[in-house]
């Protein structure tokens, strides 16, 4: 019989992902390892996890990883990139990470415009420490630290990290994507590959925001997660590319 | 070889050029700004990378980096920026990254003054940084011995694969003196090193679990954990035997002077004074100041000494911690202290070295 | 043998510049130890500025000492903090332009200069130190002055137009250094 799918090589064949059920990680990761089987570059591939559930995938998947200390990822990838120019390197980083703890060394190696390639999970809450609020998180939506939901009067608004990234001068390629529906899906793994070969080629700084759901933390079962992501997310984060030079 | 006169913090980015270090990160703080500033006219002469990082934070985080891929790294600071690498010198030396920083340390706590001190002592040998990891720490008190430190430093941080700590203070670091720099490796020595690490460092591996670099600064599974924790405890213990240190006319000596970095030097010059003066004084200087000298503690002859004298520029003393379990109650230990950035006279040390020899 | 110096003045005066070209130069010179040692302050500009030098023929022990064998005062603060410092039979270096107080220590040899007159006369005021140097080695023939010169014109090598203003401004000191012995 002719074989006419199979998993992408990049994750480990006898490995289970440790990601709860309806996670769109899983997605992201799959949609990772193909871009990188069809680019063909796993051999020159590295990756700088985030902290919390992003580092769940460091078990699992084929390339060669290191886990950054909390929110420093684009610092340690722009000191891995520097001395190995031949290295695809690219982060992999949750909203708590990228957009609080790490938001210096965000905006600083986008400012620096490191050809660097940044996966930026955007679900409006940490995950792995328990639902607690993130910048991301929605005004009005509940964390466990925002037990009665998010007020601005107190936490301010939520930040959109494309959009911060688009007053600097040298990011080449910001864009926003979701996982919520099969085009959409389709549409971050082409913002994946154009992401990635910006780097090949020396672009510089390139930045994919998706937009994805924390069905345990959310408290909602995967499929009101969709419903959620279209009907509340995206009004926030509008999906589309916010610069592509 | 010829001897050309150099600041300490220069020396100390020179020597690790010489030694085959290609990267630096590192933030502006006084009093080590020249060694940011070296390195960011330096390295781009020998095929390096010089990044000024956006805080102490990121600098330690690209070095994590680029001392992943393979490349000899370094970072700098002085006391308070120390303490903000803390956080990746902790991830370095559990992911057992081989990586060199300096501390130019200053008074503290807190923003201090910008003026030399030796107030860092315990965090530099005793915890820098969260888990208990150990580090070797050498404390240069010349220009010279800075630069043969700092040589040597990166040699031990690959043979290990943990990071090593520079421990200067603002004199050592901003004064100038005349040195002997070590050979300069060549652009094929500094490939091979790197292309020796290739095995376990981020530039990419063939398509099989196992050969992919993973560079783990812990780990999920608690076996692993303790398993590593028994490793790095014996391999901190393994260190002690390469503890150095200088004496200096320990034999007959009933005072000993006793410190390290730029303190222990003006007291190495105080004992030639006493000595003129009739009064058998000795000295012993830490060199590392972890693993600690220990040993060099047991030849004190014990029969005849009177007295310790710690010598600190640091106020409450810290190093005499260590110099009490080496001496072990077999001698009375005093201290002659500075701080707030005040630096030490050779009257001060003079004075208490003598007030012990008075006493009964 | 060991000679303790400290230079100070305001900070632009040039200061450290002084204190350097004397360390670089016995540095190549000899094989004696030199250290030299800068104190430094908050303040990028003005403020006092000064440094420490130390030449020994054995190991150094502080780099910088607390008793001077010879003291170079650029300015008035200068001195009243520094003078205490010098011990009997030191020799004392005067900016005598601005620094105009009565030295009333009889212990000590003072040699004046009115460096910065002279800098003024010479067309720049910058080189105030390099006279004051030349005042120093003509005097103390610490070092020889060819050797100094030397180091100067070394370090001044990517401004080579300045080195006639130099040549002169040093050797002006040079001369009133010796004719004060």
């Amino acid at each position: 019989m002719e074989l006419i799918y199979s998993r992408t090589k990049t994750i480990q064949e006898d490995k289970v992902s440790g990601f709860c059920p309806g996670c769109m990680h899983g997605t992201v990761m799959k949609l990772i390892g193909e871009v990188i089987d069809e680019l063909g570059i796993i051999e020159k591939t590295a990756c700088v996890l985030g902290i919390g559930c992003c580092g769940l995938q460091m078990d699992y998947m084929a390339y060669d990883n290191a886990t950054a200390p909390h929110g420093r990822a684009c610092a340690v990838a722009t000191g891995l990139k520097r001395t190995n120019p031949d290295t695809l390197v690219f982060t992999y980083q949750g909203d708590g990470d990228l957009a609080s703890i790490g938001l210096a060394e965000t905006m600083s190696a986008a400012n620096r415009g490191e050809n660097i390639t940044v996966i930026f999970i955007n679900n409006g809450i940490y995950g792995m420490t328990g639902g607690q609020m993130a910048p991301t998180t929605l005004v009005g939506m509940k964390a466990s630290t925002a037990p009665f939901g998010r007020n601005a009067k107190d936490h301010g608004y939520p930040m959109h990290m494309c959009e911060i990234l688009n007053q600097l001068t040298a990011p080449a390629y910001l864009v926003r994507t979701s996982c919520n529906n099969p085009q959409n899906v389709m549409k971050t793994k082409n913002a994946i590959k154009k992401a990635f070969k910006n780097q090949l080629e020396g672009k510089g700084f390139s930045m994919v925001e998706i937009v994805t759901s924390c069905p345990t933390n959310w408290g909602l079962d995967p499929l009101k997660c969709l419903d959620y992501i279209e009907e509340k997310m995206l009004p926030e984060y509008p999906l589309g590319v916010i610069r592509d030079r | 070889m010829a001897r050309v006169f150099m600041k300490g913090t220069e020396a100390i980015a020179e020597a690790a050029v010489r030694t085959g270090c290609r990267f630096f990160a590192g933030y502006p703080i006084t009093p080590q700004n020249e060694i940011p500033e070296y390195f960011s006219r330096r390295l781009p002469e020998v095929g390096g990378v010089f990044v000024q990082g956006e805080s102490e934070v990121a600098s330690v985080s690209m070095v994590y980096g680029a001392a992943s891929g393979g490349t000899r790294s370094m970072t700098s600071s002085s006391s308070p920026g120390i303490s903000l690498k803390s956080e990746g010198i902790s991830y370095c030396a559990a992911a057992r990254i081989p990586m060199v920083y300096v501390n130019v340390s200053r008074g503290g706590p807190g923003v201090g003054s910008i003026q030399p001190a030796q107030m860092d002592y315990l965090q530099a040998t005793k915890a820098s940084g969260n888990g208990g990891f150990r580090m070797r720490v050498f404390a240069p008190a010349s220009v010279q011995e800075a630069v043969d430190m700092t040589y040597k430093a990166f040699d031990v941080a690959d043979q290990y694969r943990r990071p090593v700590l520079i421990l200067i203070d603002g004199v050592v670091g901003t004064m100038m003196e005349p040195v002997e720099l070590p050979p300069m490796k060549s652009d094929e020595e500094v490939a091979a090193m790197k292309e020796a690490k290739k095995a376990w460092t981020l530039t990419g591996h063939k398509l099989d679990y196992a050969h992919r670099a993973w560079i783990q600064p812990g780990n999920w599974s608690t076996k692993v954990m303790q398993s590593d924790s028994e490793e790095d405890a014996a391999l901190y213990k393994s260190w002690q035997k390469e503890a150095e240190a200088e004496e200096f006319m320990l034999d007959d000596a009933e005072v000993v002077l006793t410190g390290y970095g730029i303190s222990a030097r003006i007291g190495k010059s105080a004992v030639k004074i006493l000595r003129a003066e009739g009064i058998k004084a000795g000295l012993i200087r830490a060199k590392t100041v972890y693993p600690f000298p220990y040993e060099a503690y047991d030849h004190i002859n014990y029969k005849k000494v009177k007295g310790i004298l710690d010598i600190e520029m640091s106020i409450p003393a810290l190093f005499v911690e260590d110099v009490q379990v080496a001496v072990k109650d077999r001698a009375p230990i005093s201290t002659c202290l500075c701080s707030g950035g005040n630096i030490m006279t050779r009257e001060a040390v003079l004075t208490a070295a003598r007030k012990i020899m008075e006493a009964k | 043998m060991e000679t303790n110096l400290c230079v100070a003045g305001f900070g632009g005066q040039g200061v450290m510049t002084l204190g350097k070209f004397l360390a670089d130069a016995t540095c190549n010179s000899t094989d004696k130890n030199i250290t030299f040692f800068p104190s430094y302050g908050a303040e990028q500009r003005g403020g006092t500025a000064n440094c420490f030098v130390v030449i020994s023929d054995d190991e150094i022990g502080a780099p910088l000492g607390d008793v001077m064998d010879d003291l170079i005062v650029l300015n008035g603060p200068s001195l009243k903090k520094f003078l205490p410092t010098l011990k009997k039979g030191g020799n004392l270096f005067i900016n005598s332009s601005i620094v105009t107080d009565e030295i009333t220590r009889t212990d000590i040899k003072v040699v004046k200069a009115p460096v910065t007159e002279l800098a003024l006369e010479m067309g720049n005021a910058k080189v105030l130190n390099v006279i004051m140097l030349g005042v120093y080695v003509g005097y103390t023939e610490v070092i020889d002055p060819a050797v100094v010169w030397a180091t100067i014109e070394h370090k001044l090598a990517s401004k080579a137009k300045l080195l006639p203003l130099n040549k002169a401004a040093f050797e002006k000191g040079l001369e009133i250094g010796r004719s004060q012995k």
